[in-house]
């Protein structure tokens, strides 16, 4: 994957289990300075509150390391939920399967690295 | 009122059982209300038949009509020929008359069987009970068959008037029309995200040209769909603001900073190609569509 990280979600998580994958995401992007995180939740059929706010936190985290994140592959029943959880996750990006969350981040990436001309509208 | 099995009835349900039956079935075949036009002579007749066994059948139980599991049969008949009859167009009325008119031959008889005059009142009495609590059962069962049938024609028609189509490849178009009550909008945001999933669309118009009113409450639905499709990668633009529209969206103070705005779909469609990196390019000076050419095979 070059400069990304590539995390897939299989399992429904539980607290500790997120604040594990918190920690773990965060040193290796740290350890092997990439430049973007793609998190896959195609797997989830469910997504509480918790685990949005989890998924806020790592684009958060993230983007002080200097580094973008995506979500991808979120089902429409999860959508549905969270938005009317009230959480529209607005830190967050999101692409609807793992290629276009890469052709995200490589437009976003090359946007960065690029010369300082007005941003793209 | 007497146990049913301790009156005259269920006897001469079974004795006179054929002539009651021929009775019943002149006076449905004489009457109006029967609509001979809506329903054939030979379902007329294997209905009537199967009431009439069933009741003769569950009458000598004794049991009470609401609840006793020997009137099941009978029940289950009255359900069966009162919604046949919501689905034909009977009235709730003429789907009653069917079970009332079984009272006319069942008193000729009980007129006869009974000793003497005070007999008979009490007889003909608990008859009437009886079949007045069967034709307003059917008529209960006949309101709820229409009402079932008016709620599957309601969400047929959520589900028609909600359509997604695709303009471009990746671009999908929304045209709602109507009010966009929460129902609607349940219905709007989960065609749209399984049609961002099929197609892989990144872009959503959403055109509100055919929806009269938009307050706080509509802005709310709106901007749900929009966020949903936003956590699927899509990106909405909301065109087809009327300048009403316009003008009570700022009066309401929405917030509509998070999503782009147009006032048409054309110009939400050319924003959606540009953002895809398209143009639409002029290749030749415009000319009429050709008729179609005239056959030529022989």
């Amino acid at each position: 994957m070059g400069e990304w990280l590539l995390v897939s979600i299989q399992v429904d998580m539980h607290d500790r289990l997120a604040m594990q994958l918190q920690d773990d995401l965060t040193s290796r992007i740290a350890a092997t300075a990439a430049r973007g995180v793609l998190i896959d939740i195609s797997a989830l059929e469910m997504v509480d509150s918790f685990i949005g706010r989890m998924l806020g936190n790592i684009a958060a985290m993230s983007r002080v390391l200097d580094a973008e994140t995506v979500v991808v592959g979120m089902r429409p029943a999860v959508a549905i939920t969270l938005v009317e959880l009230g959480m529209s996750l607005s830190g967050v990006r999101t692409a609807l399967n793992v290629e276009k969350g890469m052709e995200l981040l490589s437009a976003s990436m090359a946007e960065a690295s690029g010369v300082n001309g007005p941003p793209v509208g | 009122m007497a146990q049913l099995g301790t009156t005259l009835l269920p006897e001469i349900l079974r004795q006179r059982h054929q002539d009651i039956l021929t009775e019943w079935l002149q006076l449905l075949l004489e009457s109006a209300a029967t609509r001979r036009d809506l329903i054939s002579e030979s379902e007329l007749r294997q209905q009537s038949r199967e009431l009439l066994s069933a009741l003769t059948i569950a009458a000598a139980s004794g049991e009470r009509f609401e609840s006793g599991s020997t009137w099941a049969p009978v029940r289950e008949v009255l359900t069966r020929v009162s919604e046949a009859r919501a689905r034909q167009g009977f009235s709730a009325s003429e789907t009653a008359l069917f079970v009332l008119s079984l009272k006319q031959p069942i008193f000729t008889q009980l007129r006869t069987a009974a000793p003497d005059a005070a007999a008979v009142a009490s007889e003909i009495w608990s008859a009437t009970i009886l079949l007045d609590k069967m034709g307003l059962f059917t008529t209960e069962v006949h309101q709820k068959s229409r009402d079932s049938i008016i709620m599957r024609q309601q969400q047929e028609m959520l589900e028609l008037s909600t359509p997604v189509v695709t303009m471009w490849a990746g671009v999908l178009a929304l045209p709602l029309i109507g009010t966009l009550d929460s129902a609607r909008t349940q219905i709007i945001m989960e065609s749209l995200l399984q049609r961002i999933v099929d197609t892989g669309s990144s872009i959503a118009i959403l055109d509100i040209t055919g929806v009269p009113t938009v307050d706080t409450l509509v802005a709310q639905h709106l901007l749900k769909t929009v966020a949903a499709a936003r956590l699927m990668g899509a990106d909405c633009i909301i065109s087809g603001i009327r300048p009403q529209i316009a003008q009570t969206i700022v009066h309401l103070g929405v917030d509509l900073n998070t999503v782009i705005t147009k006032a048409t779909l054309a110009d939400a469609f050319q924003t959606a190609l540009r953002r895809l990196g398209l143009t639409v390019v002029k290749t030749h000076t415009p000319a009429r569509m050709a008729p179609p050419a005239p056959d030529t095979a022989n």
